[in-house]
């Protein structure tokens, strides 16, 4: 097995200064291997979605050691957590599409991080084609079901072939159906190019996917 | 529009596809700049007017140089000069000739009880003192006592008085208690002083004001001898006349002198230059409210660019990219609204309005910078767009 993909030591974290200080996590240890699809479950507040935006690179880490990809992310500058996040994909639990920009466009936008790309509005089609939405190509999102549009913010944050995906509920607004296409379709990745995926969900079909299973627990991970 | 501005930007024109996105955002944006265009053409083009008009009267001059009163800053003010000067500036080698100009002005009451203003000007008609080809024919005329040339460009006469005029038929008017004949016209056109010009001969001139006296002129006309240069005959000339109360210009240095004085002492040109700073405060102001409500509409949107790793420069070329649009999309109907008004303006009040082909360039140039300008500013709002809220 190569290098873990995501690898925390003594991990905390805390919001607030003084006064309004307060932890929600505590000495977190956890390591994801290359090509691992890994579901976290745990109540609400326990500290899933903190977790998840360090990770990703969204949220300075304030104690204790992060690598993700290989790269320290304690003490690490902006600019390097920009160049990280470009090698990552982010489902979040709303779509987060631009109104403004087609179906295709909104997945281009996923891909034009990375400068000028070669043929890639053909990249775009071909990642909204697997996600079942080849005949909604040009379509505005308004134009489309909650379903569909969840199903194009998945698109777009794999068409830039992503090392490491981040999804935080995301088959909160996925229907039952397109939410298994979606997992499978991150199942095949993680074995086809060693792409991990590491998911917040408690859809319980989607469990019985997963490699592995995290419970957090009032911000610390419990043993499992 | 995508396919080309995707061409040109290297990226998807964001800017342009949220902006077309809502027509009604962007409808009123383009009216607001076209409308803050207007107000700077307007100006612009009423400073323009008022340079041009001091400028038509010197103009018409058959002068290389020209003697005014110290006290002059303008051809309608400054004392009269002591008939010497002329007689000075004969002497000096180098000026072939000289004429006298008379200027006064003049309240003409019309038949309703209102009122024009004509600045009257007193020449002698035995000389070739102003260069309109319509001057020249009606010297004779002039020559009799109580005649007069009026401006065609006079604001505010019903043409058809001109055009009797024209037709033969002497229109008299009072002027000062003396019956003055108007007897053809001429074209100066109107300044931002009087309603228009009068014409008369020195004999009449003294009659009508009768306080001036002969041989005490506004204005001398000096001209060169032929091969001389008017520069070197002005040196000449202030040596010659080194008197405290004359100063001695050629004609585009005292056509200079006069437009400074005006567009920037006069209260007329010092408003048409505010009013331009003002049309720019105003596009400044819509523009920015435009493209920060607009990014205070898409922080969500930004926050998401951010977190799949895009950089601020980004998003300042998107802010910059809609700013660029909107300069241009708002300049052209701000330019073919004010096409239309200089007309208007024209036909209503005879100023020469015109738009000089450079005029366009900056303007847009400049609308162009203001925008960019506003676009930088608005993004600083950007900074409350947060990935780390996104999940
Ligand atoms: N931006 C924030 N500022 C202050 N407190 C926060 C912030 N985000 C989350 N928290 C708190 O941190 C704890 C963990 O929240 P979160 O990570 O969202 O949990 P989960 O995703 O498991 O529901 C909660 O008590 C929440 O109130
Ligand atoms: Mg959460």
């Amino acid at each position: 097995m190569s290098a873990p993909a995501i690898s925390v030591r003594g991990l905390d974290h805390a919001f607030g200064q003084d006064e309004a200080r307060r932890q929600v996590l505590f000495g977190l240890d956890l390591d994801i291997a290359a090509g691992e699809l890994v579901v976290l479950l745990g109540a609400s507040g326990s500290g899933k979605t903190t977790l998840l935006t360090l990770l990703g690179c969204l949220r300075e880490v304030q104690a204790g050691s992060v690598r993700v990809l290989g790269q320290e992310l304690n003490g690490a500058t902006e600019a390097t957590r920009i160049a990280v996040r470009r090698r990552l994909g982010f489902i979040f639990q709303a779509h987060n599409l631009h109104e403004s920009l087609t179906a295709r466009q909104n997945v281009l936008m996923g891909l034009e991080v990375h400068g000028r790309v070669l043929r890639a509005a053909e990249a775009a089609a071909h990642v909204l084609s697997l996600l079942g939405l080849g005949d909604r190509l040009d379509y505005l999102p308004a134009k489309l079901s909650g379903g569909q549009k969840q199903r194009v913010a998945v698109a777009r944050a794999l068409v830039g072939n992503p090392d490491i995906v981040f999804a935080d509920e995301p088959t909160a607004a996925l229907d039952r159906d397109s939410g298994r296409v979606v997992v499978e379709l991150l199942r095949g990745l993680g074995r086809a190019r060693g792409t991990t995926t590491l998911m917040v969900t408690h859809d319980t079909r989607i469990l019985e996917l997963a490699d592995r299973i995290l419970r957090m627990e009032d911000g610390r991970i419990l043993a499992g | 529009m995508t396919q080309v501005l995707a061409r040109l930007l290297g990226r998807l024109p964001i800017g342009w596809l949220q902006l077309t996105h809502n027509r009604g955002r962007l409808v009123s944006a383009l009216a607001g700049v076209a409308f803050a265009n207007v107000l700077v053409f307007m100006q612009l083009g009423f400073l323009g007017a008022l340079i041009e008009s001091i400028r038509l009267p010197y103009a018409m001059m058959e002068a290389d140089i020209l003697v005014q009163a110290a006290d002059a800053n303008t051809l309608q003010d400054g004392s009269p000069l002591p008939r010497q000067r002329m007689l000075q500036a004969l002497a000096t080698p180098g000026v072939a000739s000289a004429s006298a100009v008379y200027y006064g002005r003049l309240d003409w009451k019309q038949p309703d009880g209102t009122i024009r203003t004509l600045d009257v000007l007193g020449i002698d008609p035995r000389e070739r003192v102003l260069r309109a080809p319509e001057v020249e024919a009606a010297r004779e005329a002039l020559m009799i006592s109580g005649t007069a040339l009026i401006d065609r460009g006079t604001r505010n006469v019903p043409p058809a008085l001109f055009d009797g005029i024209e037709a033969g038929m002497p229109y008299t008017i009072e002027a000062n208690n003396r019956r003055v004949t108007i007897v053809d016209t001429f074209r100066v056109g109107g300044g931002f002083g009087a309603d228009g010009y009068l014409l008369v001969s020195d004999q009449t001139f003294l009659k009508i004001f009768r306080s001036r006296q002969a041989g005490a002129p506004n204005l001398v006309l000096l001209r060169a001898a032929p091969g001389e240069d008017p520069a070197a005959l002005t040196a000449r000339l202030r040596e010659r006349i080194a008197a405290p109360d004359v100063a001695v210009r050629t004609v585009p240095e005292a056509v200079a002198r006069d437009q400074r004085f005006q567009t920037t002492q006069r209260p007329v040109g010092v408003v048409f230059g505010f009013g331009i700073v003002i049309g720019a405060l105003v596009g400044i102001i819509i523009v920015y409210q435009i493209l920060a409500t607009d990014v205070a509409d898409h922080l969500r949107e930004y926050a998401t660019f951010k977190a799949i790793g895009y950089r601020q420069g980004f998003f300042l070329g998107i802010v910059l990219e809609e700013a660029v649009i909107l300069g241009l999309l708002g300049f052209l109907p701000g330019l073919m609204a004010t096409l239309g008004l200089y007309a208007l303006v024209t036909q209503a009040t005879g100023l020469p309005l015109a738009m000089p082909l450079l005029r366009p360039l900056t303007v847009l140039a400049g609308t162009i910078a203001l925008c960019a300008l506003s676009g930088a500013v608005a993004t600083r709002r950007l900074a409350r767009a947060d990935p780390a809220e996104l999940f």
